[in-house]
């Protein structure tokens, strides 16, 4: 049975039918307060039993999400704040990450991998979402992104991959 | 010199091996000044043949590459040579899918960068 995750937030709610969590938290538009919601997703997904791989792939697209919504949705307006709502379970990650700003064009990012614009720091992380994450959308405002993703069969092997 | 914190590097042969003091390079004081740093070691410092070696760094986030670019267009401008190493297979999907498998020089071991030095 996978230990209860120690959250800043209080208990998290684990069931002990299915071992899910879940954490649905509005938070200030500081990287702190972001930081801390990762950490506890993180310690969750371990928890759940999610490892290498899959895991870093979590993690890597939450952290663009969360910076996203605070520093380009809510521009670290203290007035503003983000909602953050994540599931996790043994097989599962589901992550909504919605802002009170006003949105991007999210059908309309230049393409960071385009020669020209590999040096540009814009286009990534949006980039990395749909690419690490099973299933990704946002809403059309484009100030809400879900995120989901299936944990793979088996967890590879180590295997080295050749340069 | 200048004192670094988020870095630690070596000199070997001609090339400055730059290690990172951090596991996650994803706090973004940590990351502006990583970014100082090393940027510093090729306007302050004035090297010019860098190698990156990603040992133990377990994760960092795209903030942290933009630091990366930045500072190989310092060390191309300063006509230098700048290689990553030790890549977690996980980190390196990044830098496929971001393309930026392009732009960077990344190989698999230190020994194995300091040979591409030579050619």
């Amino acid at each position: 049975m996978a230990s209860i995750p120690i959250s800043p937030f209080g208990a998290p709610e684990m069931s002990d039918s299915d071992s899910s969590w879940t954490l649905d938290k509005l938070l200030a538009s500081d990287l702190e307060a972001g930081h801390a919601v990762i950490d506890a997703l993180i310690a969750a997904l371990e928890s759940a039993g999610w490892l290498g791989r899959d895991l870093f792939h979590v993690q890597m697209a939450i952290e663009e999400a969360v910076v996203n919504a605070i520093e380009h949705g809510n521009r670290r307006d203290s007035s503003k704040q983000v909602h953050v709502l994540f599931h996790v379970s043994q097989d599962h990650a589901e992550m909504t990450i919605t802002d009170q700003g006003e949105g991007f064009e999210h059908w309309n990012v230049a393409d960071p991998t385009e020669d020209e614009r590999l040096d540009k720091p814009r286009g990534r992380g949006v980039l990395l979402i749909r690419e690490l994450m099973s299933e990704s959308k946002y809403n059309d405002k484009g100030n809400s992104v879900w995120m989901l993703k299936r944990r793979s069969a088996e967890e590879e092997s180590s295997e080295e991959e050749s340069d | 010199m200048p004192t670094y914190r988020r870095i630690t590097v070596v000199d070997d042969a001609g090339v400055s091996i730059v290690q990172f003091v951090d596991k996650k390079i994803v706090d973004s004081a940590t990351i502006e000044q990583l970014g100082e740093e090393l940027n510093s070691l090729v306007t302050v410092e004035k090297r010019n043949m860098l190698l990156l070696n990603f040992e133990g760094v377990e994760f960092m986030s795209s903030a942290a590459l933009n630091k990366l670019i930045s500072l190989n267009s310092k060390v191309k401008a300063a006509a230098g040579r700048l290689k990553l190493c030790s890549l977690r297979k996980e980190i390196k999907e990044v830098f496929v899918i971001t393309r930026l498998d392009r732009v960077f020089d990344l190989r698999k071991s230190v020994e194995d960068a300091m040979e591409s030095f030579k050619l």
